[in-house]
């Protein structure tokens, strides 16, 4: 079990010998200006008053939040605000125990899906407020609010357990 | 539709490590490219056009490396165009010079995909601040953990399955010299002890970070005239979806199952189970191998795991699976999903050395990417169709 050697073109020769250059570093940065867009415009004003303001597609009549100007499947603009509510049901989650760079949240953290009563499709929070190892498929849980509200998902500190009794898997199972 | 038959006549890759010191990017992709030039017993100046792939251009933070990549790779005067697909990437490369030979635009085509991870930080690319929201996912395991949770709770698999993959993709890494890992003595005990990065996802059941290069030579049915061994594309296929849509199940994703029976259809197979002899499946995360039987067809839905769980995907079961070691081996990025298409070329070539699948005829090579929604599929065959 052996790799072939590599044809290869001449080498390079420097007289007197160079030690080679093996490495610089380049960092990149890149400064933008987004607009985030009509619908996410109100969703976001409505973050800074406490409300979760998604969006109905006019043909599937799925609700999505956050809100989409089109519907993906259906490729037409949707049509209706819809308000939902800042409580769901965790259909699947993840512990992260994996430092990166740009890392914010201490580790280890919890996220979960969780599919907002009134939307049709989970999203992704942060959950706290209960050990890892009890977090389960069909936790009903709640919004945390920041101090301070702001047009951003960051008004939402997390979700936390809301002591309700666990919803009926028929409820979520096609989002699992 | 009438197509022009393609073969692959010359397959090379790069010996595949953490932090390959000894190349740059350009020597890397020349080494690959030499060695698919060698084995197709043609140079640069055979070749008509060059079609180059490789993952997001944050990864190494070298925006467009084609143009800077055209040299080294003989394309002066020549068409060469960059293709990019997110994870699946080396597979629609390979997809897209195939149709440049079926479509009867050229005779010889170098396809080359590349990622040189030591020079990147694909965990911080992969971790996007995106406006308006908190910073949540934690890289492709911060995504795809969630998946796998709900594959085990809907497929009630038992959690060992993920180990066994783990193990049986490292013990087959063994036999193939290009690996990254190569890990004596790898076994369930060393995988369940492994830290878990991303539960239910431990360290070994992920993919290791691979500087790598992987490069074919593609031919029409006159340039692969006098050719040893070629393998003959017998089907491709590539689809795609977006990342969030209501309805969408992204653990058995619509896309991949579409994509696998456009190309069963294309290849003329109609029991993929039966006329299939191995495949090279995208596994960067070791559950990732029974849920992509079940979303290509090769396993009943819900089932994919006992597959795994008799040894049937091991060298020497029904049906290996990533003899070569797979993803969960070597993982240049955007290289691994070529290097499945090039190894599944291997095998119906007889090549494929201390890996090879005794007598296989028709191998199956698979890509995917982005939150498991773009797929690239091919069929290869020792027949030409």
């Amino acid at each position: 079990m052996s790799i072939p050697p590599t044809p290869a073109g001449p080498a390079l020769e420097f007289d007197p010998p160079l030690s080679p250059v093996m490495r610089i570093d380049c960092p990149v940065r890149l400064d933008y200006t987004i607009a985030a867009g009509r619908e996410q415009s109100r969703f976001l004003r409505a973050m800074s008053r406490g409300h979760l303001l998604g969006r109905r597609c006019p043909e599937c009549r799925k609700v999505y939040l956050p809100p989409r100007g089109t519907c993906p499947r259906c490729g037409v603009m949707t049509a209706e605000d819809v308000e939902v509510q800042p409580r769901g049901t965790i259909t699947t989650w993840c512990v992260t125990n994996v430092p990166y760079e740009g890392q914010v949240l201490e580790l280890p953290y919890v996220t979960a899906s969780v599919l907002l009563d009134g939307a049709d499709l989970p999203f992704y929070f942060l959950i706290q407020g209960l050990p890892a190892d009890q977090i389960r498929m069909g936790m009903r849980v709640e919004a945390e609010w920041a101090d301070t509200l702001g047009p951003t998902l960051d008004s939402i500190r997390c979700f936390r357990p809301s002591g309700e009794p666990d919803a009926d898997p028929a409820s979520y199972a096609e989002h699992v | 539709m009438s197509r022009e038959p393609c073969a692959v006549i010359g397959v090379g890759q790069t010996r595949h490590a953490s932090r390959r010191k000894d190349v740059s990017i350009p020597g890397l992709v020349r080494e690959a490219a030499l060695r698919a030039l060698d084995d197709a017993g043609l140079t640069f100046a055979d070749i008509d056009a060059v079609v180059l792939g490789k993952a997001p251009d944050t990864f190494e933070g070298v925006v467009m490396p084609e143009l800077f990549l055209a040299s080294a790779l003989g394309a002066a005067g020549k068409p060469m165009m960059r293709v990019h697909t997110a994870g699946s990437v080396g597979g629609s490369t390979a997809i897209v010079a195939a149709h440049l030979i079926q479509a009867g635009v050229h005779e010889r085509v170098l396809t080359v995909a590349f990622e040189k991870q030591s020079e990147s930080d694909a965990m911080w690319a992969l971790s996007p601040r995106i406006p308006f929201q908190p910073t949540l996912v934690a890289g492709a395991g911060g995504y795809f953990a969630p998946l796998v949770r709900s594959y085990i709770q809907r497929a009630g698999a038992p959690p060992h399955i993920g180990v066994e993959v783990a193990v049986k993709d490292r013990l087959h890494a063994l036999r193939n010299p290009y690996a990254h890992l190569h890990m004596e003595g790898i076994d369930r005990a060393m995988v369940e002890a492994s830290p878990m990065l991303w539960d239910p996802i431990r360290y070994l059941e992920t993919c290791p970070s691979s500087d790598g290069a992987c490069a074919m030579v593609l031919a029409s049915e006159r340039a692969a005239r006098g050719a040893a061994r070629p393998a003959w594309v017998r089907g491709t296929a590539m689809r795609s979806e977006p990342t969030m849509f209501a309805g969408r199940d992204a653990v058995n994703p619509r896309a991949g199952q579409d994509c696998a029976q456009a190309l069963y259809r294309e290849a003329g197979i109609d029991d993929p189970r039966r006329q299939l002899d191995t495949a090279e499946i995208y596994v960067p995360f070791s559950w990732f191998e029974p849920m992509w039987l079940e979303n290509l067809g090769l396993a009943d839905e819900g089932q994919g795991w006992r597959m795994t769980d008799e040894g049937a995907t091991a060298l020497g079961g029904r049906f290996p699976v990533n003899a070569s070691g797979g993803v969960l081996s070597s993982n240049p990025i955007g290289a691994s999903g070529m290097l499945r298409f090039a190894e599944a070329a291997l095998q119906v070539r007889g090549m494929a050395g201390e890996h090879q699948v005794d007598g296989a005829r028709n191998a199956l090579g698979h890509a995917y990417g982005g939150g498991s929604q773009f797929f690239a599929m091919w069929i290869v065959s020792e027949e030409r169709p």
